[in-house]
């Protein structure tokens, strides 16, 4: 059931924690002024390094908008396309504390890349209700799009060749707050 | 993940960790207005059921179709080609050439399910055999036992009755003593197999002394074909001896659970008013059931496709 037995080796560190805070507080901004307000929001973090972001969104957004936002995580592993190609993975709880039907939901994932996962995530929400509308934050863009998705805000650009693995690692899971890039050995 | 479920020999307690934790992700799903996930699309079940059952078979069916996987069922009664003398190989092969992925096998021997391992490509999983074991059952005893205790080190459960034809008692003692609980058995002297003590359980032929000290009473059914054999004298004195009345559970501490597999007979293993008590969590088990099946369909189904990789 691992992911894969190759080791993962970190070639470069591309941003540090600084650059994630300001970046994340940048989009936090641009999901208000986009919805006009925070009316309907809700943030929900694909699981799992979207989900301790979804969480750090919300609460920069309380702090300068004083609104406490509805926050939750979404595991999509039922939902994926590629579960007879690479097998079940190990899932974990979907927890979204308000109804979706007729709100905004804003999906929040670290990196994006081929836009599968999104495309996972579209059904996984659509399954809960009918939200008003569904956008979609990422902390890291690295191209490649297999599918016609397109984020709404994106904390940074980050050009890869596709045999590159970008990670994200988040302090809440990982230990510490950094965008890496690297590659299986 | 393994590719058959034969037997809880078969699973060790990260294993089982694994299924009962995804099982309750899926518990989530079953309790929201869209039940159905999209996971198993284009894998198709089949049910072969050579014993009658209500819930094993409905639940297995019902798991299945949640996670979009088609569902055939095979009944080998008076319309199947069973009666026509069709051999339980030829049944398989059958089903093999029609493209399953999974058979889900109740037969009244121990063993087929392993037999049928030897012939099919699907995934076997054994939804009871003979006396020999009934592991989903197991699992889904363990998954309820776990929601209400967090974990199982030191928990002490009583199974009752007769251990000895029972594939659910063979298949939960394996379980929980793989998952650190203490097991005592109780029942009829006749029905309690000698081996018993090789399995890690203890005995207590009397039910009352055991109860004050009991987490779990797990009571079986009595089959009543039993009774013919004359392994125990008669249904009145199975219930005045090894009967969970209400008298009988007030013995047993505060936070303690009733537990039985179902069907019940009311009345002999366990008394009306204990089956309709807060701490009978029956009809519990079988919602969990549900859940933990499809766990396993998505665990072992979900690994990669051997056809479509090739």
């Amino acid at each position: 059931m691992s992911e894969t037995a190759a080791r993962f080796t970190v070639k470069a560190h591309v941003f540090g924690p600084d650059d994630i805070r300001r970046a994340l507080v940048r989009v936090a901004h641009e999901i208000v002024e986009a919805n006009r307000g925070t009316d309907d929001l809700v943030l929900v973090g694909i699981r799992t390094r979207g989900a301790p972001l979804a969480e750090r969104i919300a609460a920069s957004i309380a702090s300068f908008e004083g609104a406490d936002l509805p926050s939750g995580a979404l595991d999509v592993g039922l939902y994926r396309d590629d579960v007879a190609l690479r097998g079940p993975r190990r899932l974990e709880s979907t927890t979204i504390p308000v109804d979706v039907d007729g709100r905004v939901v804003v999906l929040v994932d670290d990196v994006l890349y081929t836009g599968r996962t999104i495309r996972a995530a579209f059904d996984a929400v659509l399954d809960l209700g009918r939200p008003r509308a569904i956008r979609l934050a990422v902390l890291v863009d690295r191209g490649h799009r297999e599918l016609p998705i397109r984020p709404d805000h994106v904390g940074k650009n980050l050009p890869t060749s596709a045999d590159e693995v970008v990670r994200v690692h988040v302090q809440e899971i990982d230990g510490e707050d950094a965008v890496v890039i690297g590659g299986y050995s | 993940m393994i590719k058959h479920l034969l037997s809880m020999d078969q699973l060790s307690a990260d294993d089982i960790t694994l299924i009962l934790d995804t099982a309750e992700s899926l518990r989530q799903v079953t309790d929201r207005p869209i039940k159905k996930l999209p996971t198993l699309r284009g894998r198709t079940v089949c049910n072969l059921f050579y014993e009658a059952s209500t819930r094993t078979r409905i639940s297995f069916e019902l798991a299945a179709k949640r996670l979009s996987a088609d569902v055939i069922n095979f009944s080998a009664d008076a319309k199947s080609s069973v009666s026509k003398g069709e051999s339980f190989k030829d049944t398989a092969w059958t089903l093999e050439a029609m493209g399953v992925d999974a058979i889900v096998v109740r037969h009244g021997s121990s063993g087929a399910p392993h037999q049928l391992s030897n012939w099919a490509k699907a995934s076997v999983i054994n939804a009871g055999d003979g006396a020999h074991e009934h592991p989903t059952q197991a699992l889904l005893d363990l998954f309820s036992m776990r929601e209400h205790f967090k974990d199982f080190s030191g928990l002490k459960v009583a199974i009752v009755g007769d251990i000895m034809h029972s594939r659910v008692a063979r298949s939960n003692i394996k379980g929980l003593i793989t998952m650190g609980a203490e097991v005592t058995v109780s029942g009829p002297p006749t029905l309690i197999p000698p081996q018993v003590a090789s399995w890690g359980a203890k005995v207590s032929y009397d039910i009352e002394p055991i109860l004050p000290g009991t987490d779990v009473c797990y009571l079986l059914r009595v089959q009543q074909e039993r009774q013919s054999e004359q392994l125990f004298p008669s249904l009145r004195e199975y219930a005045a001896l090894w009967g969970l009345d209400a008298r009988r559970m007030k013995m047993m501490p505060e936070q303690s659970l009733v537990m039985h597999p179902g069907p019940m007979n009311r009345g002999v293993e366990i008394g009306a008013d204990v089956s309709e008590s807060p701490r009978s969590i029956v009809l519990n088990q079988v919602a969990n059931g549900l859940a933990v099946r499809m766990s396993l369909l998505y665990l072992m189904l979900g690994a990669p496709n051997q056809e479509a990789a090739a």
